[in-house]
């Protein structure tokens, strides 16, 4: 993937115009113009674009994100059953004053660390890490944020030996169990089964141009269309963005990003979702633990668009 | 919940009346597995196994209905929920289009059929999932009936039991497809927390959101012969390693082997089997 996408090229130019400007009236001239071609850029992107700021190669990680979100983190490895699935960080930390557990898919930047976290496709013993370390959170009363960023489960031959269908149906399971607040942020990829694993939560949050998805648009052309070249109207069809999902009602609240996308600004998205996060912590410590799990599973029930009839039993 | 909202009736034959045709043509059918031509006669008498190979051709709910409950004790519950087109989804056709076909197609509202029978006397709570309607892809019908059929397992205390033959998530539903695994695993969840019983059967092909959601929740877990089982698809995963898939990967024997399910069980034992294990863990001594 190209490091600068090609709708985003003319950001560019005027920044490098901005490093190069010499007196102050040009400088002040070209940063207005930045300014208001960055929401004007904002303003029309489509789904599809969405999909690649999503995708962005600068786009912050889970591991961009720690430091600045958490104070005093440490990470906790392994499922103890088969490996450490490094698709998947895990670790304990402290956010505002709270204690959290933290748990998210990391793809990697450079292409040893991308081999090393597989892309952010999680194998079984990643979704079991996940569950072994929300059950140890829940039994400390401990509340767990994850953060999704994954183009799906990884699709191969030892994660189907080791069960990656069930790996994802316990975890999901297992997060229906968990008496403490969990909220989910999708900050990049939200794609499909791989995603939900760790998205069964009392809140969803999405950055603006996060993606949550039951296939990727790429995955929905070739099956639906055939034809590889409809991914930008799959990305249309499939309804996936941040804007989509709230008018769905699915996601509870989008995080405004920096004008452009969130690779524009570290410190900017992440003081923001820093506090996003921890007003919605507020909200929801403190709630009754039967009616924290009842609201989740209510939250769930109702999902769904269908006509019906008469109830028959 | 809102169960009574917005009250529409179908004017869809009810299922009994469809589906009946026997199938016509030749007096021989190819198995496609091993590709010898078969007696049909025999095939049938089978339960449409093949007499060659031993492979498990797919069958309807009509079909298992009649193979696994005793005569005139199935009834359909939940059969007037129908699929809506909610995202407008088009593709080469309209989702709208597509559905209303595959309904006359089919003879059915969508890819599940749910209700109540007996099995050798003890009452059951089912679901059975249809292949041939969409791949027996999950949208948010199968997600509500499944939840429906749970809680009403739930609520009379009666094991539940569920056949499963799907590629997946219904894409063309979006997101709330997805979301139909959270759905279906929270209601089997409560099932099994209030003491009920769940028993699932992976028929051929039981993959994607269907395998990765109540599918491999089951108490037991039991699979039909040959059957294609797995969360990623054979193709998807040699695209992905780029090698050839080794032969009977991802099939019933070969996740028995790798302990994923309790047993491998043929469709002519299958109803003893399930009739033994549900009494076995539901009727005190
Ligand atoms: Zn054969």
């Amino acid at each position: 993937m190209q490091e600068i996408l090609s709708f985003e090229g003319h950001l560019l130019e005027i920044e490098k115009e901005i490093e190069r400007a010499d007196n102050p009236d040009s400088l002040k001239a070209l940063k207005r113009r930045l300014s208001l071609e960055k929401k004007n850029f904002s303003e029309n992107l489509s789904p599809y674009q969405k999909v690649l700021l999503a995708r962005h190669p600068k786009r912050p990680h889970l591991s961009d994100y720690i430091e600045g979100l958490f104070s005093n983190f440490i990470e906790l490895s392994g499922d103890r059953l088969f490996a450490d699935d490094q698709a998947i960080i895990g670790g304990c930390g402290i956010i505002g004053k709270k204690k959290v557990m933290v748990i998210g898919q990391e793809k990697g930047r450079s292409t040893q660390e991308k081999i090393k976290r597989n892309f952010g496709m999680a194998h079984p013993e990643g979704y079991r890490k996940a569950r072994r370390l929300m059950e140890l959170s829940a039994r400390f009363g401990i509340p767990v944020l994850t953060f999704i960023d994954t183009s799906g489960a990884y699709p191969g031959i030892g994660a189907e030996e080791r069960g990656q269908s069930l790996a994802i149906a316990e975890s999901i399971c297992a997060s229906f169990n968990l008496a403490v607040p969990i909220i989910s942020t999708i900050i990049g990829e939200g794609g499909s089964g791989g995603a939900l694993a760790i998205g069964v939560c009392d809140r969803l949050l999405m950055l603006e141009y996060s993606i949550y998805s039951v296939a990727s648009p790429e995955a929905c052309a070739a099956i639906l269309w055939r034809d590889q070249s409809k991914t930008e109207e799959a990305s249309c069809n499939l309804h996936l963005t941040a804007s989509d999902l709230s008018r769905l009602g699915i996601a509870d609240q989008i995080i405004k990003e920096p004008i452009g996308g969130a690779h524009w600004d570290y410190d900017k998205i992440t003081r923001e979702l820093k506090s996003v996060l921890l007003s919605n912590l507020k909200e929801l410590i403190g709630m009754d633990k039967g009616k924290l799990l009842e609201k989740r599973r209510e939250k769930f029930r109702k999902i769904g668009v269908f006509e019906e009839g008469i109830k028959v039993w | 919940m809102n169960w009574f909202r917005r009250p529409k009736y179908t004017t869809l034959t009810p299922l009994s009346q469809k589906r009946e045709k026997l199938p016509q043509g030749g007096i021989w059918i190819k198995c496609e597995e091993c590709n010898e031509l078969i007696y049909k006669k025999e095939w049938l008498k089978l339960l449409k196994v093949c007499p060659k190979c031993g492979f498990h051709f797919q069958i309807s709910p009509e079909e298992r209905i009649k193979i696994i409950f005793d005569k005139g004790s199935w009834k359909e519950s939940f059969s007037e929920i129908k699929p809506v087109d909610s995202l407008g989804f088009k593709d080469i056709k309209g989702y709208r289009e597509r559905l209303t076909e595959y309904q006359k197609k089919v003879g059915s509202l969508d890819a599940i059929t749910c209700g109540k029978g007996k099995i050798r006397g003890i009452t059951v709570a089912s679901c059975l999932l249809d292949f041939s309607f969409m791949g027996g892809s999950m949208g948010s019908v199968m997600g509500e009936k499944i939840a429906l059929t749970a809680e009403m397992a739930q609520a009379e205390r009666i094991p539940l039991l569920i056949f499963s033959a799907s590629g997946g998530a219904r894409m063309q539903e979006g997101i709330v497809s997805l979301l139909q695994m959270a759905k279906t695993v929270s209601a089997i969840n409560l099932l099994k927390k209030e003491g009920g019983f769940y028993l699932s059967v992976l028929c051929n092909p039981t993959t994607g959101g269907v395998a990765a959601s109540f599918a491999f929740l089951g108490d037991i877990v039991i699979a039909e012969p040959k059957a294609l089982i797995g969360f990623a698809g054979p193709r998807v995963i040699e695209q992905t390693i780029k090698e050839k898939l080794p032969p009977g990967f991802q099939r019933a024997e070969f996740l028995s082997e790798h302990g994923m399910v309790d047993m491998v069980v043929k469709r002519k034992e299958l109803k003893e089997k399930i009739f033994y294990l549900v009494r076995f863990f539901t009727v005190s001594q």
